[in-house]
């Protein structure tokens, strides 16, 4: 076909859905702001951020997750469901029945938009794990979180889990980010943490389940790139329990998080230098015990290594953690005004919301970028400063014997 | 957050409507604030065409492809601002000056002209550039001036005045890349690894010293001698010139050399005899 930039101009690529006949300029935009004070922002922040990296998607995907948009039931987790029919939701709500005790179920609030008419149906609920099947089961609470977000994946034709985390949500489906937003109602949500994406899909469809965030418990990742690796990281996270079910490579960087940081206790930057290994070339040059950390690290969880371009940004109560590829082929720019912390695909996203910013600058690839509400719990068993024999304990997945080693957060 | 917010931007993104116009002699000033980069650069191109010399954009932020293919010798661009991705592409003769930082994929594929950033540029910086300037005040990003080439009289340089990441010059083929450090916000040293790697042509210029771990295998590394330094010194007057910085300052420490030890390092690699 030849190249016909009228044409082009307009082109709509929400009408192809799969397959575009032509080459669309893009590559995903995501955006994380954490206001480490812990001050709470309007959703408008998070819009403002994608509305102006829209060329980097193409409307087959937008999304965003909030912290701290839910204080009235801050101790509930809360699910937000999408439907494809209401059987699919009789059949889900039996299964959130056999394992919670519902306090509220409710609708999502939307509004119309133009251009979004395909949405499933969409429902919250704040649950409370029920005591009984707790103790029978001898897990923690969210471990039976992450069973049941599992089994409804899995098996109930037509139902996912968009989101299941304490105090947040995740607000997703197809369309831009800034329909999506509007749809949802995002304004009118504060948050203290905000993490959002524009989609491009490469691989793998445009549905309402596959737009990012990717979600488990409060964790929320929202990708720029590809993971290659997606097959073996899939295969190792089948061994530990969790279920690939949505369809997009980015859902194994959710689980890798929760089974790093919350069942393993590895500390936030071990855990980021797990996903985007340092180069082997690099260790040689690193102090000797550094070498030894990271050749098991990279042992124990080579299997878990992201490989491919990608930049990420993992959201959590307590704060945000921003993450290249290990030599950056994806971008990342972020900066700091007073206690806010953002990043961004671009420079231009952060303009948007803060123009005149104390400092931007570019993140090194594979160093992670974090933000850290103050006085929040760091959702995390242990601190990103433990000591070395805490730091091999932790590698080795040794941690009940050296239970007593492990630093508590304050 | 509320204070340092800009409630002004709208949550639709970038309106696509044109852009105000100022005309005063041969300067046309466009406020680009919220305008879409379509609309953007058809209004630069309209003020060219009449007759303007000059043209200020206020208020970028993040407008893609400014002066992208824009041919002229005496034409100039102020961009005031963060510059968005993919400026100055294919770009044949123009001086674009950014007040601000510029963001990914500056310079791709420039034919001529001269690209002045008194800030930070992004990722893929001249990207196969094969002519004209690029002088950028500060930090550079990962695969900066990668496969720069020349032919006859088209010599790109381009001087970077803080730090540079990885792949620095990779797979460069002609022209003149350097590297300073001296403005800049990254921590440890100059420039990252596979600096030159795969280089066939051109030449890299580093002010200060370079590893071994830090070059790739196909470049040779040397004390830059007076006949080299003759050869750099009009290219540094140019950059002082453009970012007020201070010749002598620059020239106080020694220039280490980065030239390619072949011209077809992989000329075998898929040759099985």
């Amino acid at each position: 076909m030849p190249y016909d930039i009228d044409a082009v101009r307009d082109f709509d690529p929400r009408r192809f859905r799969e397959e575009s006949p032509f080459k669309i300029h893009g590559g995903c935009g995501l955006m994380g702001i954490c206001d480490e004070s812990g001050s709470l922002m309007g959703g408008e922040i998070a819009i403002r951020a994608l509305a102006i990296q829209h060329d980097r998607g193409n409307g087959l995907g937008g999304g965003f997750a909030g912290y701290g948009i839910y204080p009235e039931f801050a101790d509930h987790f809360c699910f937000h469901m999408m439907y494809a029919d209401t059987a699919a939701r009789q059949n889900a709500e039996e299964v959130l029945g056999r394992f919670f005790a519902v306090d509220l179920a409710e609708p999502m609030p939307t509004r119309a938009v133009k251009g979004i008419d395909d949405a499933p149906l969409l429902w919250r609920y704040f649950l409370r794990p029920d005591a009984d099947k707790l103790h029978a089961g001898d897990e923690s609470a969210e471990d039976f979180v992450v069973h049941a977000v599992m089994l409804i994946n899995g098996t109930v034709d037509g139902a996912f889990v968009a989101s299941s985390g304490k105090n947040m949500g995740a607000f997703k489906g197809v369309g831009y980010p800034e329909e999506i937003a509007h749809y949802y109602r995002l304004e009118e949500y504060s948050a203290h943490t905000w993490v959002g994406h524009n989609r491009f899909p490469t691989n793998t469809p445009g549905w309402w389940g596959g737009a990012h965030p990717f979600t488990l418990l409060d964790w929320s990742i929202v990708h720029n790139g590809e993971i290659s690796s997606y097959g073996i990281n899939s295969r190792y996270l089948e061994a530990f329990g969790y279920k690939c079910t949505l369809g997009t490579d980015t859902e194994v960087a959710a689980y890798l998080f929760d089974l790093m940081l919350r069942r393993h206790k590895l500390p936030l930057e071990l855990a980021c230098k797990a996903l985007a290994s340092p180069l082997w070339t690099e260790i040689d040059r690193m102090p000797e015990d550094e070498q030894a950390l990271l050749r098991s690290l990279r042992a124990v969880y080579g299997p878990g290594m992201l490989n491919g371009p990608f930049a990420i940004v993992l959201g959590f109560n307590g704060g945000m953690v921003a993450l290249n590829d290990r030599i950056k082929l994806r971008p990342l720019v972020a900066a700091r005004t007073g206690s806010v912390l953002m990043v961004a695909s671009e420079e231009s996203a952060i303009r948007a919301v803060m123009p005149e910013p104390d400092r931007v600058w570019m993140p090194k690839a594979g160093e992670p970028t974090i933000a850290r509400v103050s006085g929040m719990d760091w959702p995390i068993h242990g601190d990103l400063h433990l000591s070395p024999s805490a730091l091999s304990c932790a590698v080795t997945g040794t941690e009940f014997s050296c239970a007593e080693e492990t630093v508590e957060v304050s | 957050m509320k204070q340092v917010m800009d409630p002004t931007v709208p949550q639709v993104g970038y309106l696509k409507i044109e852009p105000p116009v100022a005309r005063e002699g041969d300067t046309a000033t466009i406020d680009a604030k919220n305008i879409y980069y379509r609309q953007l650069n058809e209004a630069v191109r309209r003020a060219y065409a009449d007759g303007a010399k000059k043209v200020v954009l206020e208020n970028v932020n993040g407008q893609r492809y400014i002066g992208n293919g824009i041919t002229g010798k005496d034409l100039k661009i102020e961009v005031r601002g963060t510059a968005g991705n993919d400026m100055a592409m294919f770009m044949n003769g123009p001086t674009v000056e950014v007040f601000g930082n510029a963001q990914d994929g500056v310079s791709n594929t420039m034919n001529a002209g001269t690209v002045i950033v008194h800030g930070d540029a992004g990722d893929v910086l001249g990207y196969g550039m094969r002519g004209g300037r690029v002088f950028i005040k500060g930090d550079v990003g990962y695969r900066v001036g990668i496969h720069m080439k020349a032919y006859e009289g088209l010599v790109p340089a381009m001087v970077c005045g803080g730090k540079a990441r990885d792949f620095f010059g990779e797979y460069m083929a002609g022209g003149m890349l350097v590297l300073l450090g001296m403005n800049s916000q990254f921590e440890g040293p100059l420039v990252g690894g596979y600096l030159g790697t795969g280089m066939h042509g051109g030449v890299i210029y580093v002010r200060g010293e370079v590893e071994p771990w830090q070059t790739g295998k196909e470049v040779g590394v040397f004390e830059a001698s007076a006949e080299d330094m003759a050869e750099l010194k009009p290219v540094l007057e140019e950059y002082c010139a453009a970012q007020g910085m201070d010749l002598a300052e620059v020239l106080s420490v020694p220039f280490t050399k980065l030239v390619p030890v072949s011209h077809r390092p992989y000329g075998k690699l898929y040759a099985y005899t």
